[in-house]
């Protein structure tokens, strides 16, 4: 049985292959990595009916032109993405997100952008065909780790998919409403006393705006410049996803997926986890605002986070 | 010891071990990320994603969907390491070709600590390192502690590219990029042996904390045909 795969007819700005991440590595320097939008790549997945562990092809604004060769399946595509299907009759149809499709050999789709977002999710039913490295196939450009060599995806290249057995029309789909507000929760980070309290209560009080300075690892941000009265370094210790932090020229950086293991610069503050995927979202000079929770709110709000997640991998079940 | 545990967000925690660097404290921080290691290993504890030793912090990450603070918090308070599991520290050594060519910063450093290329180098090659902690990219050791005549600043201008390999030094510290990335150490020379590699899947990274690093000098000669 010869092998199905796509053939990539035009990559797109940042496209790689995505899933949970990785786990136990940040002591040899070895960052998380995984889907920036975790919700959007977990739906994809059981929009495919895959198990959500799955990888999935992740496009960042422009996605990519990507033509079936030997076989036929189902996929999804989510997120807040403009994308068509080329079927080989010369048929174009406008795809609609959060929709199980089905793809025959020759078909296309052509994901041409992300609208008022940056990340979107491909699902194909049954999965890629891919190596694992440390039980995660999410690819790291910076370190070069991952399949297709920890590299984004070129021109020519193949994605393997599995051969599925079971390629049928489904009516999978949800209503996805995506919240947008601009408020981006925090607690507190453990270097916050080191800023003057007019910075304090600035860093809540005024707006700060998304730079182009964006991508995997972290997200630059701009506004009322932060001074620090300590000092502007600390002994380097570990980083984690959404720390806020702020070096000496006092403009604020947010940490993402791929970011350094380890670092010096003081943390004013950290993302809630409910509000991850939300921020990994957000394009170039959107305005945001911070807003202090306490611990406590954020685990209550990240358990509602869970259960709405949930109540739509219900609606597709 | 522990100085304090605090949240650093809603799904870490934050061990506070002091505030110098020096390698007692280090030596603490390692104890629990080995005694950690293994309970989550063992899965004797749930939830457990990441553990970072550093200095003098250990930062330990967790799910928020199967645990939480308090949850981990509690169980740090309870570890007693009665029995230690010695860290099976390794003697690694690592050649270096100084060569100008790869020993970027030499007119900096000669500048600066007042000492001359090979009077800095017979200090650096002389001492044995220890490996505090490694990170930043992956597998790039944090070594120190160097000798007081040749701890110098970081360069004012980080460079934007510093080439796979390099041995840098900055304050009292010493490491190796282990791949080409930005860094504003001043370096001193080129490594050809590989430090990290992730077909290795068991052992990726050569230099762990808690092992021990001595540095030897080779030629370029020997630097271009490094076989391993």
């Amino acid at each position: 049985m010869s092998e199905t795969f796509f053939e990539i007819l035009r990559p797109g700005v940042n496209t790689t292959i995505q899933d949970y991440g990785r786990k136990y590595l940040y002591h040899i320097g070895v960052t998380v990595s995984g889907a920036m939008d975790l919700r959007n790549h977990k739906l994809a997945n059981a929009l495919v009916s895959n198990n959500t562990q799955e990888a999935t092809v992740e496009f960042a604004y422009q996605g990519p032109l990507l033509k079936l060769k030997n076989g036929k399946i189902n996929f999804a595509i989510t997120g807040d993405v403009f994308f068509k299907i080329l079927r080989k009759n010369s048929e174009v149809e406008n795809g609609k997100c959060y929709k199980n499709y089905v793809l025959e050999q020759e078909d296309q789709i052509d994901i041409i952008s992300t609208k008022n977002s940056v990340y979107g999710y491909l699902a194909i039913g049954g999965g890629l065909k891919l190596k694992s490295y440390w039980e995660s196939y999410s690819v790291n450009t910076k370190a070069n780790i991952g399949p297709n060599n920890g590299k984004k995806f070129s021109m020519n290249e193949k994605i393997q998919l599995k051969n599925s057995n079971e390629v049928q029309a489904s009516d999978k789909k949800i209503d996805y409403k995506s919240e947008l507000n601009n408020f981006i929760r925090v607690i507190k980070g453990t270097n916050f006393d080191y800023f003057s309290p007019e910075s304090q209560s600035k860093f809540f009080s005024e707006e700060y705006s998304v730079t182009n300075l964006t991508d995997r690892m972290g997200m630059r941000l701009k506004g009322s410049t932060l001074e620090n009265i300590k000092n502007t370094n600390i002994k380097s210790e570990g980083l984690i996803k959404g720390v806020i932090q702020v070096p000496a020229d006092g403009n604020p950086i947010i940490l993402l997926n791929d970011h350094g293991t380890i670092g010096g610069y003081p943390k004013i503050a950290v993302v809630i986890s409910a509000d991850l995927d939300k921020v990994s979202q957000l394009t170039p000079n959107t305005k945001i605002k911070f807003k202090e929770v306490s611990l406590e709110d954020a685990e209550n709000i990240f358990k509602s986070y869970l259960s709405e997640t949930n109540k739509y991998l219900n609606e597709i079940n | 010891m522990i100085k304090n545990i605090s949240n650093l967000g809603d799904a870490s925690v934050y061990c506070d071990f002091g505030s110098e660097v020096n390698e007692n404290i280090n030596s603490e921080v390692i104890k629990y990320f080995n005694y950690l290691s293994k309970l989550v290993k063992n899965k004797k504890i749930e939830g457990i994603t990441n553990l970072s030793p550093s200095y003098n912090k250990l930062i330990i990450s967790f799910d928020l969907s199967l645990t939480s603070f308090s949850n981990i918090k509690n169980s740090i308070e309870k570890i007693q390491i009665e029995n230690e599991i010695k860290h099976q520290s390794k003697n690694i050594k690592i050649p270096v070709c100084c060569e100008d060519k790869y020993g970027l910063d030499f007119d900096r450093l000669t500048k600066k600590l007042k000492l001359n290329k090979k009077e800095i180098l017979n200090l650096y090659f002389s001492n044995e390192y220890f490996c505090y902690m490694t990170g930043f990219i992956a597998g790039m050791p944090f070594l120190g502690d160097l000798e007081k005549n040749i701890r110098c600043d970081r360069l004012e201008t980080p460079r934007v590219k510093v080439p796979e390999g390099s041995v840098g030094i900055t304050e009292q510290f010493a490491n190796i990029y282990t791949f080409e990335s930005p860094g504003g150490w001043n370096i001193i020379g080129q490594t050809p042996k590989k430090i990290f590699n992730q077909n290795e899947t068991e052992n990726p990274a050569l230099i762990k904390p808690g092992d021990r690093v001595t540095f030897y000098e080779i030629t370029e000669k020997e630097f271009l045909n490094w076989n391993e």
